[in-house]
């Protein structure tokens, strides 16, 4: 996009960088305003019911919800191994997501050559996917 | 240096402005969200819905946030308390940022300073949506870990391994309006979707239907026409992403209670819910802003700055709606055909649509070698993949036959 | 004269980064100590930023963040020991002060004598776009880019190799 008329002032480099909200760092600081604003806002909400909402502590109060009964042992439960595989797939994916964004930018200048790189590139992940669909990983039943 | 605080400050404060105005229409929209919901599904279901407060029960939103400011609010004995205080944060706080990617108006010009309508053109604002949407993982996981409870710590890694596993397809399913755009940022992108279809040369020289495709001089040039496949991709892993039916796995009320939130109430539990509410609007804008042109829509003389923001929230509206109505038609799946849908579908859909997207979009004499070559390598590769696929059989037989059979391997 | 707010912008984000990660490894819970860990990848994030390294900024939040330490909390749930309430301490500390101190030598080491001397430009206006990077990356990096892909696959299979492992033989057992 091209912004029209910049206010003259902004003529060095270093201070069009700087200038908000357009700018590298104007961009970034808006975001943060904005961050900060919500985290703001959020927080208030939270500690404003804090000072409102009543407080009348009984000792029943505090246990956790178990269907109405009495909880029987421990929170913390451990959880089946085939979550951690789906996790560790993901960041094999992500990865590969996280490569393809750079290429399909420039994939038109790049040409031929980028595009049998990218081929061999997710054949060899799509592989992976095949050896964990293989090995039943992906079967929950 | 007075030069640059000269410069700094107005701008500061048309940022600031830009921030507070964006972020209490946010939160206004989806308080507005919250009733039409309402309201919607109780059309559907033959009901009236809220219609006490305010004119058409408008203000119910407003009444049912009032009402749980007052509640108490008790944690839970074996809670980890700062982790416990964190998490409904952790989910508003990455909901809302990502919203400052979409633009939702064209560019104006207010006492000669040049105003976008977008809280931050990123270069890589694509690229910033996925990794805010990333992020809202840590409120569910945070919120099932800290309640030292068992329904919320089953519906949080549950829901955590649910929200990976869409994350992947949803990035995926951007990669093609990367390659078309040539480019990251929204704004870009929504720019790339301006003006009309004009260039359709292929009917030329036939004599009626040459006539006939001139109405495509009238047909906004939107991604959706030639990216329906991306689009279709995204939108279903942006309602996994969002948690909403038919993927409401993370609070199935039947199975887990209400999933990750079981041990919140009051203020805590309206931050989580507003959360889900905010997380819907951004993926609708979202949607609107890659497949949808965006702002874009005819303008008319008379307040020419407000026709792009209408047809922007216009837009949005009949997402918001579709997300709606999916929840009043559409059962809860279950969960091994979620994960079942979202890697052994979605996920080689998108990767064998990216190719397609890569080869169809490159000009050169080898172009119709390689859409040969690759496009029968890939659906090679798919057929392997869905070879072995025992439910693939399933698919193409009839459906009653379907339930026999998996009934009698149950009872087997 | 607008490098001032970069240096102050860096030391802020340095000394919180030092702070979390210094609190990474003396919190006695495991998840506090991965949150921990989130808060020092953000604050890399944002020097990242300071360099005009827009891509890879986000790129480490999704990937480190949003991928990698989701990954070690889901490792977490599967210890047998209630999670986060565990004593992980052993008597190996300064074996493990041994270890990491020599990484960080090492690798600090590498970095200065890769980068010593190299200035940041910072009289630019906008951050590395995605396109440059994907330039560089496919024409002077392609093998490293291809055996990433290698080292993804043989990570995924050696998971998959010790998990199933498991699996069958409680498999077995439950028949």
């Amino acid at each position: 996009m091209v912004h029209p008329a910049h206010p003259p002032d902004l003529s060095t480099t270093q201070e069009r960088c700087y200038k908000v909200p357009d700018g590298y760092f104007g961009q970034y600081v808006t975001i943060g305003i904005f961050a900060v604003v919500g985290v703001a806002l959020v927080f208030g909400t939270l500690s404003l019911a804090k000072l409102v909402r009543p407080n009348v502590p009984a000792k029943d109060k505090y246990t956790t919800y178990e269907s109405g009964i009495d909880p029987i042992g421990r929170g913390w439960s451990q959880t089946n191994v085939r979550y951690y595989l789906f996790a560790l797939l993901f960041v094999v994916f992500d990865v590969e997501a996280v490569f393809l964004f750079p290429w399909a930018v420039v994939f038109e200048r790049l040409g031929t050559q980028a595009f049998i790189e990218m081929v061999i590139f997710i054949a060899i992940l799509a592989f992976a996917l095949l050896y964990a669909v293989k090995k039943k990983v992906l079967e929950w039943l | 240096m007075s030069g640059l605080i000269d410069a700094i400050g107005p701008a500061v404060i048309i940022a600031l402005v830009k921030v507070l105005v964006t972020f209490v229409m946010l939160l206004g929209i989806t308080l507005l969200v919250v009733w039409a919901e309402r309201k919607i599904i109780a059309d559907m279901q033959s009901r009236v819905g809220p219609n006490r407060w305010g004119p058409f029960g408008l203000l119910q939103t407003l009444a049912d946030g009032i009402k749980l400011f007052f509640k108490e609010d008790f944690r839970p004995r074996t809670a980890d308390r700062w982790t416990y205080a964190i998490a409904p944060i952790a989910t508003m706080v990455p909901a809302f940022l990502a919203f400052a990617v979409v633009p939702f108006g064209n560019e104006v010009t207010i006492a000669g300073h040049p105003i976008n309508f977008i809280v931050s053109d990123l270069n890589i604002g694509i690229l910033y949506f996925l990794a805010m949407g990333s992020l809202g993982v840590y409120g569910i996981v945070l919120a099932g870990w800290a309640s030292g409870s068992k329904y919320p710590l089953l519906g949080a890694i549950r829901s955590s391994a649910q929200l990976i596993s869409y994350e992947i397809a949803l990035g995926l399913s951007l990669v093609p309006i990367a390659l078309v755009a040539h480019s990251l940022s929204t704004l870009d992108i929504v720019g790339a979707q301006a003006g009309t279809i004009r260039n359709v040369t292929f009917f030329d020289g036939i004599p009626v239907l040459e006539q006939v495709a001139n109405i495509f001089r009238y047909v906004p040039n939107w991604y959706i026409w030639s990216q329906w496949p991306a689009f279709a991709i995204f939108l279903v892993a942006g309602i996994a992403e969002t948690n909403r039916p038919p993927f409401d796995l993370p609070e199935a009320e039947t199975e887990l209670v209400q999933g990750f939130s079981t041990e919140y109430g009051g203020i805590r539990f309206a931050m989580f819910y507003l959360g889900e509410y905010i997380h819907v609007v951004v993926i609708s804008a979202m949607a609107v802003t890659l497949f949808f042109g965006g702002w874009s829509g005819p303008g008319f003389d008379f307040l020419p700055w407000l026709w792009p923001l209408f047809w922007f929230f216009f837009k949005t509206a009949l997402f918001v709606y579709l997300f709606v109505w999916l929840r009043a038609t559409l059962p809860r799946l279950r969960y091994d055909r979620l994960m079942w849908l979202g890697w052994k579908r979605l996920i080689p859909a998108a990767l064998l649509w990216i190719m397609v997207t890569a080869v169809v979009n490159t000009e050169g004499v080898s172009r119709n070698v390689r859409l040969g070559v690759f496009a029968a390598l890939f659906l090679l590769v798919l057929a392997v993949v869905l070879r072995g696929d025992p439910r693939l059989k399933e698919a193409v037989t009839p459906q009653r036959r379907r339930t026999q059979g998996r009934l009698s391997r149950g009872a087997a | 004269m607008a490098e001032i707010w970069q240096e102050v912008v860096f030391w802020v984000f340095a000394v919180a980064m030092s702070l979390a990660a210094l609190r990474v490894v003396t919190s006695s819970n495991v998840v506090h100590a991965a949150l921990y860990l989130v808060g020092t990848l953000m604050g890399a994030a944002a020097l990242y930023v300071l360099l005009f390294a827009e891509f890879v900024a986000w790129v480490q939040v999704l990937v480190y963040v949003g991928a990698i330490v989701v990954l070690m909390l889901f490792g977490l749930m599967l210890t047998r020991a209630p999670i986060g309430k565990a004593h992980f301490d052993n008597n190996q500390r300064l074996l493990a002060a041994v270890v990491a101190g020599a990484l960080f030598g090492v690798t600090s080491y590498i970095m200065v004598r890769a980068f010593d001397g190299t200035d940041v430009n910072f009289a630019r206006t906008v951050g590395t776009k995605a396109g440059g990077l994907g330039e560089v990356i496919f024409s002077a990096y392609i093998l490293p880019f291809e055996v990433v892909s290698m080292l993804l696959l043989a990570a995924l299979v050696g998971a998959i190799v010790v998990a199933r492992k498991d699996e069958e033989v409680e498999g077995h057992n439950a028949d």
